[in-house]
């Protein structure tokens, strides 16, 4: 094995080993943790911001950051649960259309994809850098979202709908089925696909890869369209478990989801980093957030503590490049 | 040599190795106090490498450096400071939106009583080195408020405001109205009379008489010739500066050319920034399968910009018209020239030619990857059937197919990126410094390749700043400077003083 596959296997034995240290410690400590229930809450907590997280794993990789992925998730969650209690009216048409589970459900990832694609094309086309095209993208996805909304939870969302959240399925929540779903393909992906290797590519140099003729500008918009359909996904998820759209839905979740990626390893200046190694930064998050719950350690602890784990993390990620280089 | 000027830095025998190259192998100079020496060579002779070390940038692996006849060693460029030895580097190095005199105190500002910093010294020191530089700006003017000509005396105000006995300047009138050029001189006479002693690294033979004193050239890391100026003449200059015989380098199969594969007409490119107008000025070329056409330029002459633009890098930006096979066409994105079987592997290899995390493998297959791929997903184990050959014919030394291009010598990269586009079958292969940074053996082997490519039909264009190595391996030679084509030449008629000369700013080709 040569030295570079050794370092990053090391790298994310590193990830496995301090949440399987987590895991043990916190199994001594309380004796509700290790329980089947437990874990699928845990499981089922980590759901959606693992699908926010592929989505943003793909963006960091190609070099770029989304930041508006949590308002994107609220928007998606609004038009399906608008679209499905209301309906459609197009009064210049005279018609109301009328929407099924399945099509508020695609509407939904619809409206989250078009979103990413609207970041993307302002990136590649106004040359805008990615933090201020989809900063931008947060503000006017959350101002919609109100407009939609009028500022009020849509509830009431039928029974149907409601299984994409909280049905189970061969005993497992659907949650976990869709999560475990979007790993597995982005897994493929990013490992396997030509997408994939072109993605790695355009992050890893994109001077080099425009010389050798990719598109780049074409795969950058299909990350940022798969980051904001993902992001849709996830919106679909919050608003079936709570069977109600929330305003505010999201607010703040772009931080959950970079940290996981950078627990992850993966590189923020893009080129380097694996859905697996985000899989692994949401669980450590989803466990430790349990964890400190069922310690009862207080909530303003929680984040302190969690802050520093991300910072942690960081480090010795930096400290093994660093190695590396030399 | 000098009886009545005290020699202030003196430098012997410098040897500076870089991972793979020789940069500097008995190098050395001597300043004198109120003179001026020129430093000349060809591009890559390592003028700006002895720079470096003499200003503390680097440390050189021997040689010994002495100051006012004392031996001494730099850390790093503060200490050389501390001595006395100042550089103004070709590209300013000043803050845009600071204002002059926190420019030139930068890292020294006085200090009142209370701590914070004391403008009125500041402007006021300032002040009284600007007046040396003949300079005559308001202090606390903002730096990008200057035209490039304050700039510049603004750097080297600053280094007289370290007290800089022997001050360094690196091609300083590239970018200088010739107004400008001559306030500068009145300035560098102005500091000779003080006593100051001066480096001067130049291009332009016509900027030597009016200041120079002495003149040192150098070549392949070595100082190869020196003496007064009144004692040198220009064309003993330029043979220095070219010295050996390029035929020894590496001998050239006879070839067979064959029809014309590429031609270019009027190509241009505007500078999008200050300085002169066109990167590119008017190049015309043409191209026939099997041929190796030498495109020689110093740096800046618009040979990698030419390059681009043919490969369609600069498309909307660029003018001109581009032939292939007698037919027109226009790229709009390098995937266009590509499609058209063109490649170009590009000066800066790290930056610009390989995704330094990806492996060999991924690095080499890039362009190529859709003939390994079955519904959307890559067959590596057809991918690595379809590259191997090429890594192979390369002799890329690699312990495998999946490390990572990064931990391979500059020689082992650059054989990737020829695998690379050997892959897509070309039929017309751009080179920009096919050879930079390479050690003598993998350069030969290089030479032998596009060799082997001639031979078998390709049109190759090779950029190179060595001038032996465009001698030993062109067919023709075409010759840029400024941006514009200044002379061509066949096999037989380009000597190295010819191609030279014809590079050197401000000569039309006059060919004696």
């Amino acid at each position: 094995m040569n030295p570079e596959t050794l370092s990053a296997n090391l790298n994310r034995f590193r990830s496995l080993l301090a949440l399987g240290l987590m895991v043990i410690a916190l199994s001594f400590l309380s004796e509700q943790f290790l329980t089947a229930e437990n874990g699928f809450n845990i499981l089922r907590q980590i759901s959606v911001n693992l699908c926010l997280s592929i989505g943003m794993t793909l963006v960091i990789v190609s070099g770029g950051i989304d930041l508006s992925v949590g308002a994107i998730l609220g928007l998606a969650g609004a038009v399906a649960a608008g679209l499905l209690k209301n309906g459609l009216a197009i009064p210049p048409l005279g018609v109301a259309l009328v929407f099924t589970t399945t099509g508020a459900i695609l509407a939904g990832v619809l409206v989250g994809g078009a979103a990413g694609w609207a970041n993307g094309f302002v990136i590649t086309r106004f040359r805008l850098p990615p933090f201020v095209a989809t900063l931008g993208m947060l503000s006017i996805a959350r101002g919609l979202t109100m407009l939609w909304t009028g500022g009020f939870p849509v509830t009431g969302l039928g029974d149907s709908f409601g299984a994409v959240g909280t049905g189970t399925f061969l005993g497992v929540p659907m949650p976990v089925w869709i999560m475990v779903a979007m790993a597995a393909l982005f897994v493929v992906v990013t490992r396997k696909s030509r997408f994939g290797r072109h993605l790695y590519a355009v992050g890893g140099n994109e001077r080099a890869a425009r010389l050798t003729g990719l598109r780049v500008n074409r795969i950058k918009i299909a990350v940022y369209t798969l980051a904001g359909a993902l992001a849709g996904v996830a919106g679909l998820i919050v608003t079936s478990r709570l069977d109600s759209a929330q305003p505010n839905a999201g607010l703040g979740y772009e931080l959950d989801s970079i940290a996981a990626v950078v627990i992850g390893g993966t590189s923020l200046s893009g080129g380097r980093g694996t859905v697996m190694g985000t899989v692994l930064g949401c669980l450590i998050i989803g466990v430790l957030n349990n964890g400190l719950f069922l310690l009862n350690v207080s909530p303003f602890w929680q984040q302190v503590i969690k802050g520093g784990v991300i910072l942690l993390a960081v480090a010795i990620d930096k400290m093994n490049t660093k190695e590396s280089d030399a | 040599m000098i009886s009545e000027a005290k020699c202030i830095l003196e430098a012997e025998e410098i040897v500076k190795t870089f991972p793979g190259v020789k940069a500097l192998s008995g190098a050395g100079l001597s300043v004198y106090s109120g003179r001026l020496v020129a430093l000349l060579g060809e591009n890559g002779a390592g003028k700006s490498t002895l720079m470096n070390v003499l200003s503390g940038v680097f440390q050189p692996d021997s040689g010994t450096i002495r100051v006012d006849g004392e031996c001494v060693q730099f850390a790093n460029t503060r200490e050389a400071q501390a001595r006395g030895i100042g550089i103004v580097h070709q590209e300013l190095n000043l803050i845009p939106y600071l204002s002059v005199a926190e420019n030139v105190f930068l890292g020294n500002e006085p200090k009142s009583w209370s701590g914070l910093v004391d403008f009125r010294k500041m402007e006021a020191e300032t002040a009284k080195v600007l007046e040396r530089v003949d300079l005559r700006v308001d202090p606390s003017e903002l730096v990008s408020n200057l035209r490039v000509g304050q700039q510049q005396l603004v750097e080297i105000a600053k280094a007289l405001a370290s007290e800089a006995r022997v001050l360094i300047l690196d091609e300083p009138t590239s970018s200088l109205s010739s107004h400008e050029v001559d306030t500068l001189f009145s300035v560098v006479r102005d500091l000779k009379a003080d006593g100051v002693g001066l480096i001067y690294i130049t291009h332009k033979f016509e900027e030597l008489a009016p200041i120079c004193d002495e003149v040192v050239v150098m070549r392949d890391g070595q100082r190869v010739g020196e003496g007064q100026l009144a004692q040198m003449s220009r064309d003993r200059i330029v043979q220095l500066m070219a010295g050996r015989e390029s035929k020894e380098l590496f001998q050239k199969a006879d070839t067979v050319l064959g029809e014309e594969v590429l031609r270019a007409e009027s190509v241009s490119l505007p500078a999008q920034g200050v300085g002169r107008p066109f990167l590119v000025n008017d190049v015309s070329l043409s191209l026939k399968k099997g041929e190796v056409l030498g495109l020689f330029g110093l740096v800046g002459a618009g040979r990698t910009e030419l390059l681009e633009c043919l490969f369609g890098a600069h498309a909307g930006v660029a003018t001109g018209t581009v032939f292939i096979d007698g037919e027109e066409i226009q790229f709009r994105t390098p995937a266009d020239a590509i499609a058209a079987r063109m490649a170009f592997a590009p000066e800066d290899r790290k930056r610009d030619g390989l995704v330094l995390p990806m492996s060999v493998l991924e690095n080499a297959s890039l362009p190529t990857l859709d003939k390994s791929v079955r519904g959307g997903l890559v067959d590596v184990s057809k991918e690595t059937e379809y590259i191997k050959p090429f890594i192979d014919r390369f002799r890329v030394k690699t312990p495998s197919m999946q490390q990572a291009v990064v931990n391979l010598s500059g020689g082992n990269q650059q054989k990737v990126i020829l695998a690379k586009w050997l892959a897509t079958e070309p039929r017309i292969l751009l080179l920009d410094e096919p050879t930079r940074g390479i050690d003598v053996n993998a350069k030969r082997e290089i030479y032998t390749f596009i060799d082997e490519l001639a031979k078998a039909g390709l049109g190759l264009i090779v950029v190179s700043s060595e001038l032996p190595e465009i001698l030993a391996l062109s067919d023709r030679v075409i010759v840029l400077c400024e941006g514009r084509k200044t002379a061509e030449f066949s096999r037989e008629e380009a000597t190295p003083e010819r191609v030279l000369h014809a590079a050197l700013p401000d000569e039309v080709a006059v060919i004696d």
